[in-house]
C-alpha cells in the first residue's frame, strides 16, 4: 500500500556499534524526543509511522519532500518552476544572508508540480517550513499562482499543504501583494468549476491564512496544527493575558466552523483520493 | 547593520512619514466622506451575520450625479471615538460588512470607493474565533472578480492584510503622507533585530512610503495631503475619482476584471523590474 511507501532506513550505525563494542549502543541522532509527551522515540520508528509520535500521536513537521512522498504515488511527481528562487529585490539588510542559509536547507518555501494521488492526476503545492518558516515571498506567490493557472488551463484539481509563519517581511509590500495575486488565481480556478483542497499543517498563520489557505472548497487540517491569522504571541501582547490552552489548534478552529475536518496523517492520502474521485477526477 | 547589499536610505524621512500617517490630528475617513459627499451620504450598517463593526464606516453617497458605495476604515477623531472605532482595527464582521456592500454595489453596477486607514486587522481572541483570516481571504478573492469599478485610496496607515482586504482595486492611490506595508516598522524591527527602537531603520528598509510605492509601480497616483478647509482640493479629488470611475464603467465586465487581475498578476513576476 503506497500510503506506507516510506523506506525504512537501514540502521547501519547501530549494527556497526554492536559489532565493535558488543554492547547495545544507539547514537543520539537515532533518537528524537516528542515535544508533546517527552517520550524518546527511535527515529526509524517515527519515520515508519509517518513522523507521528507512536505514543501520543503528535504530528511532527515534515519537509516538502517527505510530504510529496506521503501524498503522491511513487515516482509520479513532476516538479514545476524549480528554478524560481527568491532574490533580495528591496535590498533589505541581512536578507541575502538569510536566503543563503535557507537555500542550504530547502529548495524554496513551496514546491509545486503535478502528481497522481491514488491514480488521480493533481496539481500539488507543498510549502516547506525549512525555508524561512514557509514565509510567503514573491517566489512563493508566483509559484502558487502559476500552479493555479496551469491547473485551470489543464482542468486539474489543486491540493495545497500549507505551513507558514506569514508574509516575508524582507520583501515588503511585494510579499503582501502575493496574497491578492494568489487569491485571484484561486478565484479563476474556482470559477472554472475546479476543485481546490487545502491541508493546513502546523503552523499556518498570517498572510497565508488570510489568503489561499482559507480559500479551499474543502479545508482539511492535521491534528493539533496551529491555525491562526494573528499568532498567539501577538494576541497575548495585545490582550495582556494568557490564552486558553487549545486556542487556535486545528480542533478549536474546526469547532468554530472554519475548517471541514481534522484528518490524521495516516488517513490524509486516502481521504484526499476519495474527495478527488467524488468530484469526478480520474474517471477517464 | 550597514550591509554591502543595502542601498543608502534616508531613515528619517521614511519613519517621519509613518508618524505623519499615524498623526491623530489628520483627517479620517468620516472627514473625507463629509468633505466630498456632504449630506448625500447614507450610512449602512451590519454584516447580516454577527454584528456591526464600527471600525468600518460604509454607505451610499452621490458623486455628482452618480450613486457610489463608500467603505472606509475609521480610526476616530478623539479618544471616545477612537475607543468606539477600536482604533480603526476591524474585526471579521467589519470585513464581512464591507464585502456585503461590495456585492450589493456589484448588483447595481455601482462604483465602490474604499478609504483605508488602519494599523491592521484586529489581533484578538474574538477576531480569531470568528475567522479573521477567512474574512480577509474571502474579500481578496471576491474583490478580484467584482463586476463593478473599485478604487482604493490610502488616507493614512495601510497596515498589512487588514488594509489589503479593502485594496484589491482597479487603481490604488495614496496620500503623500500615507504608508502601506506588510508589517509595522516596530513589529519588523522587534522580530528581525529584537529591538523595536530600530523602527526607523525598518521603515526605510520596508520601502513603505507613497513615494517608494509609486516609484516601483505599486500604486497609480499620489494625492496631495488635503486640509479640512481646502474645499478646492476635495473638489479636484472628486473630479479625479469620477474620471477614474467613468473610464472603468465604460469597460465590459470581462475587460474590467481582466484588467484588475493583470494589475496584481504582474507584481513580483520574476523578470519584471521592481527594483526601486
Ligand atoms: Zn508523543
Amino acid at each position: 500500500m503506497d500510503l506506507f511507501a516510506f523506506v525504512k532506513p537501514k540502521n547501519e550505525l547501530e549494527t556497526t556499534a554492536d559489532k565493535q563494542h558488543n554492547v547495545p549502543f544507539v547514537p543520539e541522532e537515532m533518537w528524537v524526543k516528542c515535544p508533546k509527551c517527552n517520550t524518546l522515540l527511535l527515529t526509524t520508528d517515527m519515520e515508519e509511522n509517518l513522523h507521528v509520535c507512536t505514543h501520543c500521536h503528535h504530528h511532527f513537521r515534515m519537509s516538502a519532500k517527505q510530504r510529496i512522498d506521503l501524498l503522491t504515488d511513487k515516482s509520479s511527481f513532476r516538479e514545476q518552476d524549480k528554478d524560481l528562487t527568491s532574490k533580495n529585490i528591496l535590498s533589505f539588510p541581512g536578507y541575502n544572508e538569510k536566503l543563503e542559509k535557507a537555500c542550504k536547507k530547502a529548495n524554496e518555501s513551496v514546491r509545486c508540480g503535478t502528481g497522481t494521488i491514488n491514480g488521480v492526476l493533481t496539481e500539488l503545492c507543498v510549502m516547506d517550513a525549512d525555508f524561512m518558516m514557509g514565509s510567503m515571498g514573491t517566489v512563493t506567490g508566483e509559484k502558487i499562482t502559476r500552479a493555479f493557472e496551469y491547473a485551470t488551463e489543464n482542468r486539474l484539481p489543486v491540493v495545497i499543504c500549507t505551513v507558514s509563519g506569514g508574509a516575508r517581511m524582507q520583501e515588503g509590500i511585494l510579499s503582501l501583494m502575493q496574497m491578492a495575486k494568489t487569491s485571484g488565481a484561486v478565484k479563476r480556478h474556482s470559477d472554472a468549476g475546479l476543485l481546490y483542497i487545502t491541508v493546513l499543517t502546523d503552523p499556518t498563520t498570517g498572510g497565508v491564512t488570510a489568503s489561499f489557505a482559507m480559500e479551499g472548497d474543502i479545508i482539511l487540517a492535521e491534528p493539533n496544527a496551529l491555525v491562526a491569522f494573528a499568532g498567539p504571541r501577538v494576541i497575548e501582547q495585545t490582550m495582556r493575558q494568557k490564552l486558553p490552552k487549545d486556542f487556535q489548534t486545528a480542533e478549536f478552529v474546526l469547532q468554530k466552523g472554519f475548517i471541514d475536518a481534522v484528518v490524521p496523517r495516516a488517513s490524509l492520502k486516502p481521504t484526499i483520493a476519495r474527495l478527488l474521485k467524488m468530484h469526478g477526477y480520474g474517471e477517464d | 547593520m550597514a550591509n554591502s547589499n543595502t542601498n543608502p536610505v534616508n531613515t528619517n524621512t521614511a519613519y517621519e512619514k509613518v508618524l505623519a500617517a499615524r498623526d491623530s490630528n489628520k483627517l479620517t475617513a468620516v472627514d473625507y466622506i463629509k468633505y466630498m459627499f456632504g449630506d448625500s451620504f447614507i450610512e449602512l450598517h451590519g454584516d447580516r451575520r454577527f454584528s456591526d463593526d464600527k471600525a468600518i464606516v460604509a454607505g451610499l453617497a452621490m458623486l455628482y450625479e452618480t450613486p457610489v458605495t463608500i467603505i472606509g476604515i475609521e480610526k476616530g477623531r478623539n479618544t471616545k471615538e477612537r475607543m468606539e472605532r477600536n482604533f480603526g482595527q476591524a474585526h471579521p464582521e467589519g470585513y464581512r460588512k464591507a464585502l456585503r456592500l461590495m456585492k450589493q454595489a456589484e448588483k447595481f453596477r455601482r462604483p465602490v470607493l474604499c478609504l483605508v486607514d488602519t494599523s491592521g486587522a484586529f489581533p484578538g481572541i474574538g477576531a480569531e474565533e470568528r475567522g479573521q483570516g477567512q474574512a480577509i481571504a474571502e474579500n481578496l478573492m471576491e474583490m478580484m472578480t467584482l463586476k463593478t469599478p473599485v478604487l482604493t485610496i490610502l488616507i493614512g496607515e495601510g497596515g498589512s492584510g487588514g488594509a489589503l482586504a479593502l485594496a484589491v482595486a482597479d487603481e490604488v492611490w495614496m496620500l503623500e503622507n500615507a504608508v502601506y506595508s506588510v508589517i509595522s516598522p516596530e513589529g519588523c524591527a522587534s522580530i528581525l533585530w529584537k529591538d523595536s527602537a530600530k523602527a526607523p531603520q525598518a521603515a526605510a528598509a520596508l520601502k513603505m512610503t507613497a513615494q517608494d510605492l509609486f516609484g516601483f509601480g505599486m500604486i497609480e497616483r499620489i494625492i496631495r495631503q488635503p486640509k479640512a478647509d481646502d474645499q478646492s482640493m476635495f473638489e479636484s479629488l472628486k473630479l479625479l475619482i469620477m474620471r477614474t470611475f467613468e473610464k472603468n464603467l465604460a469597460l465590459t465586465d470581462e475587460e474590467l476584471t481582466e484588467q484588475r487581475y493583470a494589475r496584481f498578476r504582474k507584481i513580483g513576476t520574476i523578470d519584471s523590474e521592481l527594483i526601486p
